[in-house]
């Protein structure tokens, strides 16, 4: 059986373009909103995955695999990201006891 | 069609889910809700024939990401009391910041014009490990070999950070 892609069924790539907008402002609204250093990471990998959608959709839409070797990659600076940046908040967190965002400008003075 | 009402569910139970993970007051909620956000994505790449990355998706992030999110919000131990709250002309702010951004956005994509994609034979096929294998180690085999670098780089410097360092305690 020969499997049909979603587009050539009558979905259209400017839903796909939209949902990862959403998804994206989503993230960049709980960067903004949160104090909480830890949601904050998890706000970042919410960008990256609306990121990932989207260029997975266009991978579909146009029949090239390149973008979705592009998620693997940004997988990857994901992964890294999250060890180092978890990694940091653990230190932080030993020296201040708490996690809040705000408690980070020390660097400052 | 059956496939629009499927795909438009889904992509409101990914937004639904993201939400929930921003407005839920607890971060270990935060953590589930954005397992399930991942699932939904995954969801979501299933049905647009990404197969490979779909599972990639669920076990690096699903499975190992936020299984060390949630190891390190246990490790810390955080109550509900000590989760750092933001003060009203703030979260009114964000909320602000955040309409105009999407508001922008959408605006610049309704202007965009998408080329209309040509349909090749075998194009279901992109999304096998076979065919994104034979890509990965012939095209971007050096992107590849520097992604380990980085990860050497990532996992040096998590080991550094996480040793005691004795002069800094006294």
């Amino acid at each position: 059986m020969v499997l049909a892609t979603l587009f050539q069924s009558g979905v259209k790539i400017e839903y796909y373009m939209l949902l990862a907008t959403i998804l994206f402002v989503i993230g960049v609204f709980g960067v903004l909103y949160r104090k909480n250093a830890i949601v904050l990471l998890m706000c970042i990998e919410l960008m990256l995955n609306a990121v990932n959608l989207l260029l997975v959709a266009f991978s579909t839409y146009f029949g090239k695999a390149d973008g979705q070797l592009f998620v693997f990659f940004i997988m990857v600076v994901a992964a890294a990201e999250a060890t180092v940046g978890l990694s940091i908040l653990v230190l932080i967190f030993r020296n201040t006891r708490s996690i809040d965002i705000r408690l980070f400008n020390k660097l400052k003075d | 069609m059956s496939l629009d009402i499927i795909v438009w569910i889904l992509g409101g139970l990914t937004i639904g889910s993201a939400l929930m993970v921003v407005l839920s007051h607890h971060p270990v909620r935060s953590v589930l809700f954005l397992v399930l956000t991942f699932f939904m994505i995954t969801a979501n790449y299933i049905m647009l024939n990404a197969q490979f990355v779909a599972i990639v998706n669920i076990i690096v992030y699903a499975g190992a990401i936020m299984v060390l999110f949630l190891f390190v919000l246990m490790l810390l131990n955080l109550s509900k009391e000590n989760e750092p709250r933001s003060s009203l002309l703030l979260k009114f702010a964000s909320v602000v910041a955040g309409g105009i951004l999407l508001t922008v956005l959408v605006a610049a994509m309704r202007d965009a014009s998408v080329a209309t994609a040509v349909i090749t034979p075998g194009q279901e096929n992109i999304g096998m490990v076979e065919n994104l294998g034979q890509l990965l180690f012939t095209k971007y085999v050096l992107p590849f070999e520097v992604s380990s670098v980085l990860f050497i780089a990532a996992m040096v410097g998590a080991v550094l950070l996480a040793k005691r360092d004795k002069q800094l305690i006294d």
